[in-house]
């Protein structure tokens, strides 16, 4: 006897889906002629918004890819990937477990995450320092 | 770890980058549902936030909700129990037991009188003592010392919000929730059965930021309770254009459409399942095929069966009405079709099933 397969019982999507794919599209046109225009940087938190299933890789397929793609590593990675439009990048982040915690579009030059931090940079700098006072002996001035 | 720091030193300590900080806050505005743009403003806060004490006291329950918040995806467990609270007390979570536990509840209280956050989950018994002590004491008695120096009370899952399964008819303990015991202190109810597990971190969080969220009648914060799940639902096209699942099995149910009569209170659940999702934002119920059961709506339990639809009364309309109009549903929802005959399948529904019932259904 043929056995019923779980395939049989895949819930399909349906042809209605949201239908808010296109809007954010628009929005996102919207956002880029403000970046252009005004200088103003746009985020869309893409959780907030209700997306049937595959409606999110629908948007990103729209979006398409880009020249730039960069990966941080705090409190686990994050992806940030710059679209066929240049300006609108998608920004994932994942915990340490590489869950993500948040999607996002960015409408923006460059992601404010990737620049380094003035607090950082603070950091960093009296780290060097004392790195170069030890090896050298003396003080660093 | 001293719970004077602040977390901005805590995470420095740690060697958190900046980065990384504000990694956290930008998963912490999504997660509260906040724009994007207050991120600078959460950040400033959770700069200077101190490492509130947290007691958890957990009632007539079923350790769901604590099965839940140690899956939260928001920030990791790890980082919210021990970076951003101070877990002083959890049956489950912690590793003293007996009379050590109850020292560091009983500490902890006395050290933080007026300042801590007191998290119940479960309801109370209110019938016979006995019927839930922790060490010999009675819930009630627990929960009104425990009250009396708390900050603010997170009332965590249906049964601590509303009452939940022990409350279902006939309660046989008397079960109440936080909020039918006490009326003097800031209470936030997070209910579901359990909640999203995000949701709760980020009730925390929100307290550790910006205070007491933003409450609707049901003392539910506005920021996940909101909006009903049927009007976040990805399938509400369907339902709009009159495209109904009928069985669980037809080419309805196939094509994904709406799963209004196969039973679901999407309608009149306020719930942020349709778009915080579960398991890492994978999916959820109405997603996977199943009616939203409206578990973080008072009573649900008692709502006359998981697989009628709304339009199908109750044996307790009066309850169904009042709640549908404290959560701004339209009440003529569930009038519409109001007629004894259904009344009386609805009652039937919760005849009391016998051993020799179930023996001859096996």
């Amino acid at each position: 006897m043929a056995r019923t397969t779980l395939a049989e019982f895949a819930i399909e999507v349906g042809d209605a889906g949201t239908h808010n794919v296109q809007p954010l599209l628009h929005e996102i046109r919207h956002a880029l002629a403000q970046l252009l225009e005004q200088g103003k940087e746009t985020v869309i938190d893409l959780r907030s918004i209700p997306l049937a299933p595959g409606e999110e890789a629908a948007i990103e397929q729209a979006l398409g890819e880009g020249e730039v793609r960069a990966t941080l590593s705090a409190l686990g990675p994050s992806d940030f990937r710059e679209t066929s439009y240049p300006g609108v990048w998608v920004v994932t982040h994942y915990n340490r477990d590489d869950q993500i915690v948040g999607k996002f579009v960015e409408v923006t030059s460059a992601p404010a995450l990737l620049r380094s931090q003035t607090e950082d940079i603070a950091a960093g700098l009296q780290r060097l320092e004392a790195r170069l006072t030890q090896d050298g002996g003396g003080r660093v001035v | 770890m001293k719970n004077d720091q602040t977390l901005g030193e805590i995470l420095r300590q740690q060697g958190i980058s900046r980065r990384g900080f504000l990694k956290f806050c930008v998963a912490t505005a999504s997660l509260l549902a906040l724009p994007p743009g207050m991120v600078p403003a959460i950040a400033a806060a959770l700069e200077k936030a101190r490492r509130p004490s947290v007691i958890w006291l957990s009632f007539q329950e079923c350790t769901g909700c604590t099965e839940s918040l140690t899956r939260s995806d928001a920030a990791s467990i790890e980082d919210l129990i021990f970076n951003t609270i101070s877990l002083d007390y959890h049956h489950t979570l912690q590793a003293a037991s007996g009379t050590g536990a109850e020292d560091a509840r009983e500490s902890a209280m006395k050290e933080n009188w007026g300042k801590y956050v007191l998290v119940v989950d479960g309801s109370i018994p209110t019938g016979n003592p006995g019927y839930s002590t922790i060490a010999g004491i009675s819930n009630v008695e627990m929960l009104m010392e425990a009250a009396a120096g708390a900050a603010a009370i997170v009332a965590v899952g249906s049964c601590a919000s509303f009452g939940g399964i022990p409350h279902a008819s006939p309660n046989p303990t008397g079960a109440v929730s936080v909020t039918d015991l006490i009326s003097d202190k800031p209470i936030v109810n997070v209910p579901g059965c359990p909640p999203i597990p995000v949701v709760i971190a980020g009730v925390l969080t929100h307290f550790l930021t910006f205070g007491i969220p933003e409450l609707d009648e049901l003392h539910r914060p506005l920021a996940f309770y909101g909006k009903s799940i049927h009007d976040r639902c990805y399938r509400r096209p369907f339902y709009d254009k009159g495209l109904f699942a009928e069985s669980f099995d037809d080419e309805g149910a196939k094509k994904g459409w709406c799963l209004y009569k196969l039973g679901c209170k999407g309608p009149t659940t306020y719930n942020a399942c349709a778009t915080t999702k579960w398991n890492q934002g994978t999916s959820f119920p109405i997603q996977s095929g199943h009616p939203c059961l409206g578990c973080s709506q008072p009573d649900f339990w008692d709502a006359g069966g998981f697989y009628h639809a709304l339009s199908i009364p109750t044996e307790d309309t009066a309850r169904t009405v009042l709640y549908g109009a404290a959560t701004g549903v339209a009440a003529g929802l569930a009038l519409g079709g109001l007629n004894r005959a259904r009344k009386a399948h609805a009652a039937r529904k919760h005849e009391k099933v016998t051993i020799n019932d179930l023996e001859k259904g096996g």
